[in-house]
């Protein structure tokens, strides 16, 4: 436990198994984990499925679907910022910028609407995504909350 | 929080009442229950009253842009009303409320599918 200090007021790091049932918790601890923050509604719905649609892709298009493998995830804040991580060790992807595109999906057979990454972008206000064939991909999301005290 | 589904059918229009969260864990489900419904009951109208949905995604989108594609062959319409501030911005994000009836309420539902009693 010899860690360095880290630069957010608070933060919390879980692994889930890669179901799908899964990102639902993940989506009550962000909601827990938020709580003593003074966001409102809006916000707190947009942050909710910004992280439903990252760790969704991690389990279907990382890991294929396989139930088998590890999500991790990270929350923290200051009072200025939110930041959510969501990271694979699955398959990587192949042209990022072809998957941001709207509309584009790698899966549409399934009845997929080719729109998270698009989500991601516009309920945040960074989106940042790493990812390498065959290592994995780390999404970093980031919102600003103090321009919730000018709007509201 | 799981998904509740309660449906309603009225001569060739089912109307859809969906209650708490639709993601990937439950679209599955839903998507097989209407079919069989539409299916069976030859419908031609879809009305989803998403009043009480609290959280919906893109596995949503994409179930109700697969029901808008069967409904579209058979020449019938699809029509969405309630819908809270986020989920109405993902709609608008997808396209589907360029191609989708948008209403307040059921009612306005009706109206706008010329469906009403």
């Amino acid at each position: 436990m010899n860690e360095k200090l880290s630069f957010y007021d608070n933060e919390i790091e879980i692994f889930i198994k890669s179901r799908f049932d899964n990102v639902i918790l993940a989506r009550s601890i962000l909601i827990s984990f938020l709580s003593n923050l003074d966001l409102s509604v809006n916000v707190i719905n947009e942050l909710k499925t910004a992280l439903s649609e990252a760790v969704t892709n991690a389990i279907v298009h990382g890991y294929d679907s396989d139930e088998n493998k590890k999500v991790r995830i990270l929350f923290a804040y200051t009072d200025a910022i939110i930041k959510m991580e969501v990271e694979d060790d699955g398959r990587g992807i192949e042209d990022i910028e072809k998957a941001k595109e709207p509309l584009y999906s790698s899966k549409l057979d399934e009845e997929r609407a080719g729109l998270g990454f698009t989500i991601m972008e516009v309920f945040t206000d960074e989106l940042n995504i790493e990812s390498t064939i065959g290592v994995g991909t780390k999404i970093t999301m980031t919102k600003r909350i103090f321009d919730e005290f000018s709007n509201d | 929080m799981s998904l509740t589904v309660s449906l309603a059918i009225k001569k060739n229009r089912l109307l859809i009442r969906l209650k708490g969260e639709l993601d990937q864990s439950n679209v599955e489900g839903l998507r097989n229950r209407i079919n069989e419904v539409t299916k069976k009951y030859q419908i031609k109208y879809l009305v989803f009253n998403l009043e009480n949905l609290q959280f919906m995604d893109s596995s949503g989108i994409g179930f109700i842009i697969g029901r808008y594609g069967e409904i579209r062959r058979i020449g019938g319409k699809v029509a969405i009303c309630a819908m809270n501030e986020t989920i109405y911005k993902i709609f608008k994000l997808s396209g589907l409320s360029r191609i989708c009836l948008i209403a307040k309420n059921e009612d306005y539902a009706d109206q706008l599918l010329g469906v009403a009693i």
